[in-house]
This record gives structure tokens, sequence and C-alpha cells, in this order.
């Protein structure tokens, strides 16, 4: 047995400093190491899942235009694409919701947010006999997701919805089980709606739903699987998401007072109605918007850029290219299901996306 | 010659050596990334992280017990449905069956090891919990509802699902091991008792008493797909960090808590909270495992004994 003596323990040990040093290596940093020269710019995108489809579509129609630019957008969840921006691992990053001040503040140097589209949450149901638009408020969604309505039969449903033969059975609520954006844009809405929501639940990408009270899913897929199953159950999805499945979405009542249908119009006009309240850095929050016909749980998605592009010619390619994503672009939101930007906002985004520099100098010029 | 041999002998000792070592290092590195990252946690949380109750990553508050009582419940459901049927396969296969039908069974359980989860998933979603909604669960209450497992209202989407689906993920691991241990304990031992006037079922329990080892390590295997099972879990047991007693509520495992939210923990402590708990999953599956080897163990022992009386 003389073999611990030298050779087995001598290979291993350098077999276990190659693996060190690999990993050592993969941590480096994304847009540093690989130069941008041989003609071919590739630009990483990292981020949210609920604009993927039209980031893919973005990309391969500005390849058409510019062949020698190449992006790939990864989606992987907003967090995860805030996280890849602040540690430089993907040129750009998507998120749902805007980042917040502290996260911000982590960069050191500015980042831009870029609204790309618009996309809104719809509560979907499985409801045995009853083939029209349910009307829910706000206060109905709240109490339904906190609990306090039980049962389809409650008085509360029927009121708003006087023509519909509801079941007298248990409903059961579906929630994300997964950080989401959806979720974040569904519990801000009923934060601003419901003084109880915003004491026990408030709003948060995974808030800490009520316990014994409905069940979770991952992902849209998921959720619209359990709600497809389940009768006398409800749950909320994309906008995208269920006009692609045809799902029976809810009328939400909005802060006019109206019931109003999830459609790329009344999404639209909820952007329009708060263009007036969107702050400089575009960072807004559309629910519970004002203005009639207004989509009340509706938001913006954005890209998340840094200001100072540490590489010129990268980061004149990927100005470019936002720019003319929500410039020409847009013609492409439409089909799939997104809601364009309102007219003032494509004007205040372009001004934005001109104020992306590299070495101190716009890009864009 | 007998010098190049055992030259040629020390180089193949050697080179087995530092595959069996890199097995105990890898795990140890492992172990020691994942205690680091989780030291944050364990910090701030302490021991209340394993009894805590509720899970609140919003406020920042981890408890780990439902999700353990998630994982082991579940598991624990999935062996209990499928150590008798795995057994049953096994012991008609080689045992009884004549190879004419014995091969084709073989091969489709094999078949079923290799469904991709996420298929276990979509069809517990859409085919096994309307039948437990519809049929099994009523059934379950009406004969059995004194007892608080089967009370309470039934979706269709819960434990009892999750445990279900986690059964039939494991059979065909199970079956095929105990059925490649059944075929390994000698011909002569079952002509033997046969000759000795034993009837087939003492024969088979003979079989069964000498292959006890290998089927505690089959059911061993099969545990550890079910407690580290993700995709199909998330996809059927409802995602709810409770502990309720009966099996039709909704409950969590760590692996299917891991798969929904890894890739989107984004601040420190909630990243550092979901390690420690993958720690626990550690330590959850080695008890598991050691008191499954201790039972099958104990069960072999008096076989042996029983036989030797």
């Amino acid at each position: 047995m003389r073999i611990f003596k030298t050779s087995g323990f001598t290979s291993v040990f350098a077999l276990l400093t190659l693996a060190a040093v690999l990993v050592a290596c993969s941590g480096q940093k994304f847009g540093e190491g690989s130069g941008s020269g041989g003609g071919t710019v590739r630009l990483q995108g990292t981020g949210a899942s609920f604009p993927k489809p039209i980031y893919d579509k973005w990309v391969s129609e500005f390849g058409k235009i510019r062949p020698n630019v190449r992006i790939d957008y990864q989606s992987t969840g907003s967090g995860a694409g805030q996280k890849a921006l602040l540690s430089k691992t993907s040129d750009f990053g998507a998120s749902d919701d805007p980042m917040t001040d502290e996260t911000m503040a982590e960069a050191g140097t500015p980042i831009l947010h870029i609204p790309t589209v618009l996309g809104a949450v719809v509560l979907t149901y499985n409801l045995e006999g009853v083939t029209q638009s349910i009307n829910l408020s706000p206060q109905v969604i709240a109490d339904i997701y906190l609990g306090n309505i039980k049962r389809w039969s409650d008085e509360r449903l029927k009121t708003d919805n006087p023509d519909i033969q509801f079941p007298d059975a248990e409903i059961l609520p579906v929630y994300r089980a997964d950080s989401s954006g959806t979720s974040a844009v569904f519990t801000d809405f009923l934060t601003k709606t419901n003084t109880e929501w915003a004491e026990r639940v408030g709003t948060n990408k995974q808030p800490s739903w009520i316990t014994g009270v409905g069940v979770g899913a991952k992902g849209n897929d998921g959720v619209m699987g359990q709600v497809k199953q389940t009768p006398n159950s409800i749950g909320y999805v994309e906008l995208t998401f269920a006009k692609a499945n045809n799902l029976p979405a809810a009328r939400v009542k909005n802060k006019a007072g109206e019931f109003v249908e999830a459609s790329l119009t009344s999404v639209s006009e909820a952007a329009a109605g708060s263009v007036a309240a969107m702050p400089d850095d575009l960072r807004a929050q559309i629910t519970n918007a004002d203005g009639k016909g207004a989509y009340p749980i509706a938001s913006y998605t954005y890209i998340l850029v840094y200001q100072e592009q540490s590489d010129e010619i990268r980061g004149k390619a990927l100005a470019d290219f936002l720019f003319w994503a929500v410039t020409d672009g847009e013609r492409y939101v439409e089909d799939l299901h997104y809601a364009p930007l309102p007219k003032e906002v494509m004007e205040k985004v372009a001004v934005k996306i001109d104020s992306i520099t590299g070495g101190g100098k716009p890009l864009r010029r | 010659m007998a010098n190049t041999g055992t030259k040629g002998d020390k180089v193949f000792q050697a080179i087995v050596f530092a595959a069996a070592l890199s097995i105990i290092l890898i795990v140890a590195a492992v172990i020691a990334v994942m205690y680091q990252s989780a030291v944050p946690s364990m910090e701030r949380f302490g021991i209340g992280f394993l009894f805590g109750r509720e899970w609140k990553p919003a406020q920042e508050e981890f408890g780990a017990l439902p999700f353990i009582f998630g994982t082991v419940t579940s598991s624990v459901i999935a062996l209990i449905l499928s150590i008798p049927i795995s057994l049953g396969i096994a012991i008609f296969l080689v045992e009884q069956a004549p190879k004419k039908i014995a091969r084709p069974i073989a091969f489709m359980v094999e078949l079923l090891a290799a469904i991709p989860s996420v298929v276990y998933g979509l069809w517990g979603i859409f085919v096994l919990a309307p039948l437990i909604r519809e049929y099994i669960g009523p059934f379950l209450q009406a004969s059995l509802g004194f007892l608080p497992l089967f009370q309470g209202r039934i979706t269709g989407i819960g434990m009892l699902t999750a445990g279900i689906i986690l059964a039939l993920m494991i059979t065909p691991i199970i079956t095929s091991v105990v059925r490649d241990v059944l075929e390994a304990v000698p011909h002569t031992q079952r002509e033997a008792a046969l000759a000795l006037g034993a009837t087939k079922w003492e024969t088979t329990m003979i079989v069964l008493g000498n292959a006890a080892s290998g089927i505690a390590g089959a059911v061993v295997l099969g545990l550890g797909r079910a407690v580290g099972e993700t995709m199909a879990v998330t996809m059927v047991i409802g995602n709810s960090p409770q502990i309720a007693a009966s099996l039709f509520e909704p409950a969590n495992t760590i692996a299917s808590l891991l798969a929904a939210n890894f890739a989107e923990a984004t601040d420190e402590i909630y990243m550092s909270a979901l390690i420690e708990i993958g720690l626990v999953l550690f330590l959850v599956t080695f008890m598991v495992n050691a008191f499954a080897k201790l039972l099958i163990m104990s069960v072999a022992r008096k076989t042996n004994s029983a036989k030797h009386a």
C-alpha cells in the first residue's frame, strides 16, 4: 500500500487546483474581457420572462437591419435581470418592476429605466355555466385572497354581477408561488385600493399569502393549469398569456368606477392617464390609473441600462437597438398582445435613450 | 514480467483510490460551500430556523418546519404506496412470471423511469388531481373520514396528490433494483427450499430475507428521488407552507421550494436562508436514509434468526 506516499494525493491535489482555477476564471465579468473586435457586436440581455416574446421578435427584426449586432436575451426573471445588470454579467437587464432607490444606489453609477411595452394582469376563473365576463371590484378581489369572501354565492359578488347565477361553492384562489413581477403588479393594485390588504399583505414580488387561503402554483402556466382543472377556482395571469390561451378574464373596476375589460386599448389608456404623473426617471406605477376606460391592473416593463457605457461600440449598438425597438419596433407589439407605449411616453423614452453616453459623449449622435 | 505487473497494479490502485477520494472531496466541498453561504442566515435565525412555522421572505422571516414536515410526509406516503407494489412486481418478475411475460413488463417498468418529471407533474394536474377530487378523495372521506388525515375540503391539489405522484415516480427505481437483487440470490437456495418441501410463499420469503440488504438499498434509492423531486411536486402540492393534519390540504417540500424560488432570490439573507434549508434537506435525507437502513436491517435479522430457529 505505497500509494499513500505520493502519486494518489499529488494527482488529486493537482485536479483540485485545476478546478479552483476554472472556477476563478468563470467568475470573470462579461463585458470586460471579451472585446468587440472582428466586426460583430454581441450583446447579452437577462431578465423578465413577461416581455421575452416581444424582445425575441425585436432581436430578430433588428438583426435583419443590423446583421453585425447579435443580441441574446435570456429570460430568468425580473430579480435576476436586476442582479445581472448590477454584477455586469449582462449588457442590459430587464425587469417588470422598476429598481428601488437602494438597489440603484448599489450600482454607484446612474442606471436608466427604459419602458418598452405595457402589460396587464387579468383574473381568470373556472365557473361552470358562467360564460359571460364577471365583474370584480378591488375590494372583492382583496377579500377573496384574504379569505374574507369564501363562497361564490357571497352577496358582494352578487351586487356587482346581478345577471350572473353563481354556484353556491367554495372559492379556491390560486396565486404565484414563485417570485414574480405579475404578483408585484397584482399586489400593488390591491395595496393601493384596500387598507386591510396594505396592512396584512402589502406589495411584493413574493408576498406572504394568508395561510390556509388558496394554493400556489409556479409560473403563469402553473396558475393556468390549476385554474383550468379546478372548478370554482380563480387565479391571476398576464394579459398576453391569457389572450394566447383564450382564458376567460374578469372586468375589473377602475378608479373612475367603471368595470373595464383588459385589452390593449384599455391598458394603453391606463398609461396615457398617468403620463402627467410620470417622474423624470420614468419609473412609474400605473396601477389604479386615472382616466375613463383605463384598466386598473396595468404596468410598464423596463429594460435597464447603465447611462455611461464602458465600451463605446457595444454601447452604441445597444442604444441603437433600444431606440429602434421603442420607435419602429412598436409595430410588432400588438400582434403579440402587448399594449404599445402612448405617444407622449414614447417621446420621453426616446429622449432618455439619447442620453446614453460612452466616454462622456452621447452615443446616438 | 512480474515487475511490470506490480507496477501496473500500483498505478491502477492509485487511480481507483483517487476516484474514491474524489467523491468524498466533492461532498465535502458542496457542504463547505453551502455552509459558508448559509452562515448569515444561521447567525441571524439560529436554531429557531428549524422550528419556525412562518416562511415570509417579504418580512425576512424564515422557518423551515413546514417544509421539513412536507418533505418527510410526502416521501413517507410515497414509500408506503410504492414499496408493496414494487416488491410485488419484482417478485412476480423473478419468481413467478414466465420469461415471455417478464421481459415486456420489465421493459415497461424501466420505461416509466425515463419519463421526465414535468410530464408526471402535468399528468398529476390534469388527470390525478381531478380523480382525487371527484372519486378517491370522497371515497376516503366516506370510509375513513373520522381520521383527521382525511377531513376538510378536497381540491385535488395537496399532500396526498404529491405523495401518489412520488410513489409512481419511485416505483420503477425500486422495482428494477429489487429485481436485480432477487436475481442475484443463488438459484440453489430456492431449489434447496423447495426440495425440503417449502411452499412457493415460504421459498420467496427465504429469498427476500437473504436479499434484505439489497432491498434496503433499493428503497433508499427510491427515497432519494422522492425527497429530492422538484418539478412534479411543485405542480401538484399547492406550494403553501403550512402544517395541516389533512392530506387533502396544500403543503410544500424543501426541494419544491428551492425549485420555485432559487432563481429569483435576490437579497442576501433570502438566498442564505434558501441555502440553509438546502443543508437541512441534506440532513433530512441522511436521517431518513439511516432510519430506513436500520429498519430493514432489523427485519433482516429477524428473518435470519427465524430461519435458524
